[in-house]
């Protein structure tokens, strides 16, 4: 039996690698009645030599599908070996990486085989097996698969802490093109009815505080970028919908990595788009932590994002005219605005300057990437740049002038965008 | 210069701290014994731990800061920093000589040093808690040897001790030679003498379960079938995990045969 667990875990965990979610936070399962476990706000186990970080036991249910994605290494038409998991194997992987504090918890996910529902139920079997036999308060994340029923989605949503639906491409052109056996509402279908059911179960606690957790880590989705012409514009407006009318508490950017030979697909050998997902998780943050509107990092004009800086600096570059920035006047949430000066740092000095007037020493130490923010901020009424840069002056002298961090992205993985 | 000696405990530096205010010593500068040396040309005052003292100068603090900011005095004296106590007693007589909370004045030097040492103390505390990797012995006891960079381990208890509440664990500090040791009711700091062997407790090989290495082994082939080889970036893989743990981890020790 040994040699054969290997190797499933080995094709299974290895199927399941591109799914980028890993986050562990955002649930509060406690562990109340000395079971084993807890959530609280994530932790990241270890790092693989790609530096993601491995905070969950990321595995397929089984690498079978009846799809056949074009992007996806388990699609049907492709030649590889296939395995699959046993409910107890799945569990008892679990609860032993668990003691011994290797993992956060299970994240399920499955080649679909039969039908939707079919699948779906092993994975909520599973959920509900270390819930209930196990007494297991670890995070679970559960794939939804496009197309459950709603009662199984219901049930999921007692046992797991996240369920997530992958859109898979910005468009629904794209995802016609790449998936043709998939569509659009059959994923959307499933996002909707959680959403509701995990407004209505936020309700509910607030009559009965005794009423059952219900997912509550909320929901993801992912999308694969690089593989289809969408330009950023339309990726981070999509992500915009996603948090605003659908409660999404991530979206997530897979930079797509070549493993087919299709023609519909860039070609194998093909670098990752990795700084433009980076780019993209960049602009994320300012969504959902800094206050900035879509619109004000890529528009019609500029549909996509700069690579060679960051999406803050150069929506600041575009409006020199609300700079210098007085750091003992202006609102906290014009300090977050400055580049260089980051949430933490941007409270700090807000905290700070309620006891004396902060002087330029102060900020350094307080620990801002003063090479940046010089540019943008005055103390006391002065500017530390005295002269009247231009866009393009400050932009040269950020990127070419002492060590910049922007440096090591000139290289040709550029030249694709 | 009037130097103070202390034991090096908490109860110690705060006693130290009271001894400060009560015999007036200008210019003091606070020291562990076993730093000690022998000032010619300055006072040596040594301090005798007093638990009613040292309540006083905590109750003090705790009257004009928040709780959070008095666990970031608590870290930094954690963090085992030299002349760490020194920042301590500024920042403490910073609080006790202003009427209101100065706790986010970080144009203090000394207010400014503490938020930053108590978050480097935080880092490592965190770090602890990912790093950690239990083997489970013969005797159905969860172990795992850590060498934090800051004394963490008192800060650590809460965490495992919530989340592994029906196993018996144990994590031991090999370079501090202390451990933390979980019966199933309560978690007690244990002093340990090891068998040689062991190495002090380093290498616990004979005294592991049968089913441990399989567990060991399963996990390393988890480790290494999660890589994308298309997106390696070692700078980033270091930077999460430096060097100095991974002796402590399984997945970063060579692959054991099957």
């Amino acid at each position: 039996m040994c040699d054969r667990i290997f190797e499933k875990l080995n094709i299974l965990a290895d199927a399941a690698k591109y799914d980028v979610s890993c986050a562990s936070s955002g649930s509060h399962r406690k562990n109340e009645s000395k079971g084993l476990g807890t959530t609280g706000n994530g932790i990241c186990h270890a790092y693989t030599e790609d530096g993601r970080c491995v905070s969950l036991l990321k595995i397929l249910l089984t690498n079978h599908c009846i799809y056949d994605c074009c992007y996806c290494v388990s699609r049907r038409s492709n030649d590889i070996k296939r395995a699959a998991f046993t409910i107890e194997e799945v569990v008892d992987l679990t609860i032993h990486f668990y003691r011994r504090n290797y993992i956060e918890g299970l994240f399920l996910s499955s080649g679909i085989f039969k039908n939707a529902d079919y699948t779906m139920e092993r994975l909520v079997r599973i959920a509900k097996k270390l819930r209930t036999e196990h007494h297991f308060n670890g995070y679970i994340h559960l794939k939804t698969i496009p197309g459950a029923s709603d009662e199984l989605l219901q049930e999921a949503g007692l046992y797991a802490d996240r369920l997530s639906v992958n859109i898979e491409m910005p468009t629904e052109n794209s995802l016609r093109l790449l998936a043709p056996d998939k569509k659009r509402e059959d994923m959307i279908g499933p996002m909707k009815y959680l959403k509701g059911a995990i407004l209505q179960n936020r309700e509910e606690k607030k009559v009965y505080k005794k009423t059952p957790l219900f997912v509550p880590a909320g929901q993801s989705t992912q999308m694969v970028i690089g593989a289809t012409p969408e330009t950023d514009l339309q990726i981070l407006w999509m992500a915009d919908q996603f948090y605003k009318k659908m409660d999404l508490r991530r979206v997530y950017y897979s930079g797509y990595i070549p493993i087919s030979n299709d023609n519909r697909l860039p070609a194998i050998g093909t670098p990752v788009p990795m700084i433009r997902e980076n780019r993209l998780y960049q602009a994320d943050w300012l969504l959902r932590f800094y206050g900035f509107q879509v619109n004000e990092i890529v528009s019609l004009q500029d549909p996509h994002l700069d690579m060679d800086i960051d999406p803050k600096l150069s929506w600041a570059l575009r409006h020199l005219d609300l700079f210098p920035l007085d750091i003992n006047k202006a609102d906290l949430h014009l300090v977050m605005r400055v580049p260089g000066i980051g949430i933490q740092s941007a409270k700090k000095i807000c905290d700070a300057r309620m006891f004396k007037k902060l002087n330029w020493e102060h900020l350094k130490k307080i620990g801002i990437a003063f090479n940046r923010a010089k540019y943008f901020i005055a103390c006391n009424g002065t500017a530390f740049q005295k002269r009247d840069l231009t866009e393009k002056q400050i932009r040269h002298q950020i990127l070419f002038v002492g060590n910049s961090k922007y440096r090591p992205n000139f290289s040709s993985q550029l030249k694709i965008f | 210069m009037n130097t103070v000696i202390y034991d090096g405990s908490f109860e110690g530096l705060l006693t130290a701290i009271f001894d400060v205010y009560e015999y007036r010593l200008k210019d003091a500068c606070l020291t562990k014994y076993k730093d000690h040396q022998k000032n010619i040309f300055g006072n040596d005052h040594f301090t005798v731990t007093d638990p009613i003292k040292s309540a006083r100068v905590w109750q003090g603090l705790q009257q004009r800061i928040s709780q959070k900011a008095q666990g970031q005095v608590y870290k930094t004296y954690l963090s085992e920093i030299k002349r760490i106590e020194n920042t301590i007693l500024s920042y403490v007589q910073y609080v006790f000589r202003c009427a209101t909370s100065v706790e986010y004045d970080y144009s203090d030097p000394s207010v400014l040093m503490v938020a930053e040492t108590a978050n480097k103390v935080a880092r490592e505390k965190h770090r602890m808690e990912a790093f950690v990797r239990f083997q489970l012995t013969k005797d159905q006891l969860y172990y795992a040897t850590v060498q934090p960079d800051y004394n963490v381990l008192p800060l650590i208890i809460k965490h495992f001790q919530k989340r592994y509440a029906d196993q018996k664990w144990m994590i031991y500090d090999v370079q501090r030679r202390y451990g933390i040791f979980y019966d199933l009711s309560t978690t007690e700091f244990v002093e340990m003498i090891f068998n040689p062997e062991t190495e002090n407790g380093k290498n616990i090989g004979p005294c592991i379960a049968e089913e441990e290495t399989l567990y060991q082994q399963l996990w390393q082939q988890y480790f290494s079938s999660v890589n994308i080889a298309a997106r390696r970036n070692m700078n980033l893989h270091i930077r999460h995990m430096p060097k100095r743990y991974w002796k402590f981890l399984i997945e970063k020790r060579p692959v054991t045969d099957k």
